[in-house]
């Protein structure tokens, strides 16, 4: 069973949420040994988004179909109140997904890409005195969706005394608040003693890097500083060796085993009462799924069809009262027409009048001239008949 | 070692007249020459204060750096809430204030403190009990200083704010840009780095010129080191220089004294290394120190008085003057200065009359055109 179970392949999801720049990606290629390409991103979104990649990897012969979400802009809002939602939404749509697979008629589950998120590492910012109020209230809508284990992100920067204080803190903030993470698992024997005592580190205060830094005579990965380096894999430096010892060597399989025997259980379980579909009979399970499944779809559709009603009623409507106005503007338009029309024939009649009056006048005025030139004509032939007359005298 | 030394000098010099030289001596010597050293006796003799107010997240470090700055400890009994308290938290102001003396030199100095900035889940205009306090101050030294008696004006006016950037993004977040913004036409701000001790050094100047960047995309005004005078020495100009090329400042602070390199200094002891709070090579907290205490405290107190106050004066005697001749109040606390600016009800007035008679008479052309082209 077990060299079946290596040549399908295991997949592993890893969902990773911490504010910006905490340091999520380089924790990631740190632990897997490997560079994984990812941009660095804006403190400007909008909303927290969650970016998956899927990359296969492979380490003697056995494969690993290893799935990172990232969260892009958490805790960068200035209302941070929503932002636990789309994280919440991610994880039960990958539970959804799988729900799906597991009633379809023909399934294939053994070659099903399992997206459900097998462990959820939540980095805490070493602000050096406690969680931050977002930390609480994001952990507390997660914890019973998907393991958590918290860390301590750039620990590089919390001295020995300062993080044990820290530790203490969270933990008992975490306890009083009823925030259910992760155990490692203490019934199996093998395990039992390394376990139980790294349950007493949590949470652990990693660092990362992928930087090889010469320290004695070997390269080891290290962030190097004017005042000494801080080697990742050395314990007395912070808890990087047991966080991948914890999940990577010894807990994944316990980790996808209450992935998905408890997490998802509880979310089909609710999902499935949701539908209306209850334990009590077990021979009749498929057939009542089958008639509410049909109950549902024609509810859905007799809603559909109301609101496809509604919004024409509303649209008729419109058009309605988008025709009364145009009306009413053309009434007005129509008077305002007729009104500058009388204006402007009472203008002319008046400029008529004017006219009329002008011309008399200028009749007037020619009759005058006439009359003037004809009397001047006169004057001229009364003044050539006195010479005539003198003429004829003189004659 | 050297700058240090140099800075020294640099503030005797300050401190101490000119020498006079030969040449000088044969002019007649009248003697206001002294000013400088009469000025000096009567502030040493009165007494400086100064206020500083820091702002930033919980957990920056502001107290510890508060205490490493003027080596006193101002936050004995304090009350940190945790993390279930903080949800709703809303923006105290709480002021300290401490009398420090030094080779005769008296400093009255208070510290605004703002518990919980930013550490709500809702962060919405948090900034604004901070803004509410510096303008109440303000006022208050606006009513004291048109007052009929000015003889013992407290001044509680805000010389400068202090403001923690984390560390641990890749530059300046929403929440940083709003505050600096809220404020920056108020009060003096000099943004810091805060923990740099979880920087490298190549990490370090990568955020510096990300957060000088983008203070230039948002037009964002922090304080400016005012220019030297061109009759400094070079070393003097070179300092400035490598002071201003280094904001914003990466901090470290530190409450507790450890043995390093033979000597007790205060810094943060860790497994693999001592981080000094006073070497240079580690944080710039000595430079934010020279500049702060040293060489620009009274710049900052001149900027205050005389941009910000100055600009806060203006504006509320405008508001003052245009609310009255709105209400048509005679009285008023403080005798009005004639409107310089002509009443902008009356001008909207005319400009609607201007309009219509335009209107009126594009309307006759346009007629006496018609009636021109029917005839």
């Amino acid at each position: 069973m077990v060299s079946k179970t290596v040549t399908q392949g295991f997949s592993f999801n890893i969902l990773c949420i911490g504010e910006t720049g905490i340091g999520k990606s380089t924790l990631i290629n740190t632990l897997f040994n490997t560079r994984f390409e990812n941009e660095e991103a804006s403190h400007y979104e909008k909303d927290v988004l969650l970016r998956p990649h899927t990359y296969d990897l492979q380490e003697s012969n056995v494969n690993l179909k290893l799935t990172i979400v990232h969260t892009v802009g958490f805790g960068d809002q200035i209302n941070k109140e929503e932002s636990y939602k789309p994280i919440v939404e991610y994880i039960d749509t990958q539970y959804e997904t799988y729900l799906e697979e597991e009633l379809k008629i023909k399934r294939s589950l053994c070659n099903f890409h399992d997206t459900r998120i097998h462990i959820c590492l939540y980095f805490i910012a070493p602000n050096g005195h406690s969680l931050k109020s977002l930390d609480l209230v994001t952990m507390k809508k997660l914890d019973s969706k998907v393991n958590i284990i918290p860390v301590i992100a750039k620990a590089d920067t919390v001295s020995r005394s300062e993080l044990d204080r820290l530790k203490i803190k969270i933990m008992s903030e975490l306890v009083s608040n009823g925030v259910q993470i992760y155990q490692f698992p203490t019934e199996d024997e093998a395990v039992a003693e390394i376990n139980s005592s790294m349950n007493t580190h949590l949470p652990f205060a990693v660092v990362g890097s992928v930087e090889d830094v010469k320290v004695g005579n070997k390269m080891v990965k290290a962030r190097l500083y004017p005042w000494g380096s801080v080697q990742v894999e050395n314990e007395n430096h912070c808890d990087f060796v047991k966080l991948r010892e914890m999940l990577l060597r010894v807990n994944m399989e316990d980790l996808r085993e209450q992935t998905h025997t408890r997490h998802y259980e509880l979310y089909r379980r609710c999902k499935l009462e949701e539908m209306g579909f209850k334990d009590a009979d077990p021979n009749s399970q498929s057939f009542s799924l089958q008639d509410t499944y049909e109950a549902k779809r024609k509810e859905f559709l007799r809603e559909l069809q109301h609101q496809e009603e509604g919004m024409r009623q509303m649209f008729v409507n419109k058009v309605k009262e988008t025709e009364a106005e145009l009306k009413e503007k053309e009434k007005e338009l129509h008077e305002r027409f007729e009104q500058l029309k009388r204006l402007h024939h009472e203008e002319k009649k008046n400029l008529e009048e004017k006219r009329r009056e002008l011309e008399e006048e200028m009749n007037a005025f020619n009759r005058r001239r006439v009359a003037a030139e004809t009397l001047m004509g006169q004057a001229l032939q009364g003044a050539s008949q006195p010479l005539k007359k003198d003429k004829d005298k003189k004659k | 070692m050297d700058a240090i030394m140099l800075q020294e000098k640099l503030v005797e010099r300050l401190l101490c007249p000119r020498v006079r030289t030969a040449k000088q001596k044969e002019k007649q010597y009248v003697g206001f020459a002294t000013l400088p050293n009469q000025v000096h006796r009567k502030s040493v003799k009165k007494g400086f204060d100064f206020t500083l107010m820091v702002a930033g997240e919980s957990g920056m470090g502001k107290s510890t750096l508060v205490n490493s700055l003027f080596l006193t400890d101002l936050y004995k009994d304090r009350k940190l809430l945790n993390a279930e308290e903080r949800i709703n938290q809303t923006v105290e102001i709480i002021k300290h204030t401490v009398d420090i003396e030094e080779k005769g030199v008296k400093l009255k100095l208070t510290i605004v403190d703002t518990p919980g900035f930013g550490d709500a889940v809702n962060n919405n205009e948090c900034w604004k009990p901070i803004t509410d306090y510096i303008d109440q101050q303000f006022e208050q030294y606006f009513r004291d200083e048109s007052g009929l008696n000015r003889k013992n004006i407290q001044d509680n006016r805000v010389h400068c704010c202090i403001y923690f950037i984390p560390p641990f993004g890749h530059g300046l977040r929403p929440v940083d840009v709003e505050f600096m913004k809220a404020l920056h036409e108020k009060v003096n701000i000099i943004p810091l780095i805060a923990k740099a001790d979880c920087l490298t050094p190549t990490e370090i100047k990568k955020l510096k010129d990300r957060i000088r960047e983008e203070i230039d995309k948002f037009g964002i005004k922090v304080y400016q080191f005012p220019e030297c005078d061109s009759d400094e020495d070079e070393e003097f100009k070179q300092l400035d220089k490598e002071l201003k090329e280094c904001t914003p400042f990466a901090v470290i602070g530190s409450n507790t004294v450890v043995e390093a390199r033979g000597q007790r200094v205060r810094g943060r002891l860790y497994p693999w290394g001592i981080v000094e709070v006073e070497n240079q090579s580690h944080c710039d907290f000595v430079k934010l120190r020279n500049m702060l205490i040293r060489s620009h405290m009274h710049d900052l107190k001149d900027v205050t008085c005389d941009v910000h106050y100055e600009n806060y004066r203006a504006q509320c005697i405008q508001e003052m003057t245009s609310k009255l001749a709105q209400d048509n109040r005679m009285e008023s606390p403080i005798p009005i200065l004639p409107l310089s600016t002509p009443d902008v009800d009356t001008e909207k007035l005319i400009k609607m009359k201007d309009e219509e008679l335009k209107r009126m008479q594009e309307m006759l052309t346009k007629m006496q055109q018609q009636m021109h082209d029917k005839d």
